[in-house]
């Protein structure tokens, strides 16, 4: 569904030079949940930015569905971290979530039923004549991720979208985008700084290295799919995915070859289920 | 404190110092013997006399129609020229030094000159305001467009809301508080405008008539014209008030939402 092959992208101004991703090869396959993690600053957002759409990569191509991404795809949604800044603050929960729709030249009853649907399954169907600063950080981002699934995207970009949520509230939004995942069957590409929250989620964790950035390890995530906050937290399985993500995001910093830290789980050998 | 308390207190603090200085003006002017001091009396006396329904046919209804035209004008040329100026940068690097410069000519000023070429009729009126209006429209315009969110700039990108639903949608919603502050601004502009306009070629009209009055030495009458101007221009900037709440209740909310959770 994704295919990113050799994306590079170059930044240039003021005299200085900045190679913010080197070579990034991946792929993301339709339906599959997949989180990039990796150490802050490795330009997890520039190649977020690329995928989507919104910067031109210097070098490589990323492809959705098999065509080759210019500008931002129709059938591609996206979550930012700011829900502050993302949601039309002039506009209420409902009319904000539609305006994409608009766009998409949707007729108003198909319209008001997407809507109501995304609405009610983020849990904000009561919400939905409220304006976005008058609800909590939490329900903002739900409503932005409400805004992204009545887009009815094939792929679903999510941008740390959890990094400015009380931990809380994030344990609810992390097993409501499983959930809806789950459900729906959309593709999600999840970035974020958090260890335990890429285990957690992902089917897939891919680590970045530090900037200039590559893919530093694939690691397939051999949790069971029924996850609760409570019991795979506290699964040996999780406590040595989550240790092993960790070393490696360690070692990145530190710009320690991988060879040296990988032990017996690398992606290749992945242990029995 | 109760709901009724609240207002009556509101209220009174609203109408206090007007009234202690009408009162005042009415005691210190009472005994005045000065031709051009008359008494507050006096004056509100003429009052009825002067503003009788024909002359405000004759001469406030043209008056507001000419400052309703001009700043009609003045609204639509400054937010569409601002919109242009603020979404390009290289325009902006061009326009720039020439606005700062027409910015800083006084309009009354252009008065004669406009006069030159738009004769002493309404045109010539309406051009004057809406060449003072304009600036602080365009300007603050200019400055809310550029100030567009980086991220609800990517978000809409992303979700395919571009072109005019953009301009709708994003660009003019976000910028409209800045929009609103220089509308406000050119509200009072276009009051001096329209009475200074008024007094140098013209039949009728407040500006007129307050002339008028001076030359005809019938000073009480022209302090109320004065004042009818001073009313004129309180109301005016109440209903600016009430539209700019309405427009912007969201921008009210969004402030005072954020006010509290800091």
């Amino acid at each position: 569904m994704l295919d990113v092959s050799g994306l590079k992208k170059v930044y240039e101004g003021s005299g200085r030079r900045v190679e913010a991703v080197r070579d990034l090869t991946f792929t993301v396959d339709a339906g599959e949940l997949v989180c990039l993690v990796g150490p802050s600053g490795c330009g997890k957002t520039t190649l977020l930015k690329c995928v989507g759409g919104l910067l031109t990569p210097t070098a490589g191509e990323v492809l959705v569905g098999g065509r080759r991404v210019t500008g931002p795809p129709p059938d591609m949604a996206v979550v930012f971290q700011e829900y502050g800044r993302s949601l039309f603050p002039w506009m209420r929960v409902r009319e904000n979530v539609e305006l994409p729709l608009r766009q998409k030249k949707l007729s108003s009853g198909r319209r008001r039923e997407l809507v109501a649907d995304a609405l009610a399954s983020v849990g904000l169907t009561d919400a939905a004549g409220a304006y976005p600063w008058q609800l909590s950080g939490g329900m903002q981002q739900r409503v932005a991720i409400a805004r992204a699934l009545a887009y009815e995207p094939e792929v679903l970009l999510m941008d740390e979208p959890f990094a400015a949520v009380d931990a809380q509230t994030r344990a609810d939004l992390e097993d409501l985008v499983r959930g809806l995942w789950r459900q729906r069957g959309i593709t999600i590409l999840f970035v974020t700084h958090d260890i335990d929250e890429a285990v957690y989620l992902g089917e897939r964790v891919l680590i970045l290295s530090s900037s200039p950035t590559v893919v530093q390890e694939q690691l397939k995530v051999d949790l069971p799919a029924d996850r609760d906050q409570l019991h795979t937290r506290v699964a040996p399985r999780f406590a040595e995915l989550r240790t092993h993500v960790y070393e490696q995001i360690q070692a990145a910093k530190r710009g320690t070859p991988v060879d040296r830290v990988v032990k017996d789980l690398r992606s290749d050998a992945p242990p029995t289920k | 404190m109760n709901g009724l308390e609240r207002v009556m207190l509101r209220l009174f603090l609203v109408v206090a110092l007007p009234a202690v200085l009408v009162v005042a003006w009415w005691f210190a002017s009472d005994d005045s013997t000065d031709i051009y001091w008359p008494p507050l009396r006096t004056i509100l006396s003429t009052f009825p006399d002067v503003w009788t329904g024909e002359r405000l046919r004759e001469d406030v209804l043209p008056s507001l129609l000419r400052l309703s035209a001009g700043y009609a004008c003045a609204a639509v040329a400054g937010v569409a020229l601002g919109t242009v100026i603020g979404s390009y940068r290289r325009v902006r690097a061009v326009c720039e030094p020439v606005l700062e410069f027409l910015r800083a000519v006084p309009p009354p000023v252009l008065v004669p000159v406009i006069m030159l070429f738009a004769g002493i009729g309404d045109t010539m009126k309406i051009a004057v305001i809406a060449s003072g209006c304009v600036w602080p429209i365009l300007l603050n315009t200019v400055e809310g467009v550029r100030a567009v969110d980086s991220v609800m700039s990517e978000t809409a990108r992303s979700y395919g809301v571009t072109g005019v639903a953009r301009l709708r949608h994003l660009v003019l919603r976000s910028a409209s508080p800045q929009i609103f502050a220089g509308l406000r601004q050119a509200l009072s502009i276009g009051i001096i405008l329209m009475v200074i306009s008024e007094m140098f070629a013209a039949s009728n009209g407040l500006g007129f008539t307050i002339v008028q009055f001076q030359r005809g030495f019938a000073i009480p009458d022209m302090w109320t014209g004065i004042l009818l101007l001073g009313l004129l221009g309180f109301v005016l900037s109440v209903v600016f008030r009430l539209v700019e709440r309405r427009a912007l209740g969201w921008y009210h909310g969004l402030r005072d939402a954020s006010r509290r959770s800091s």
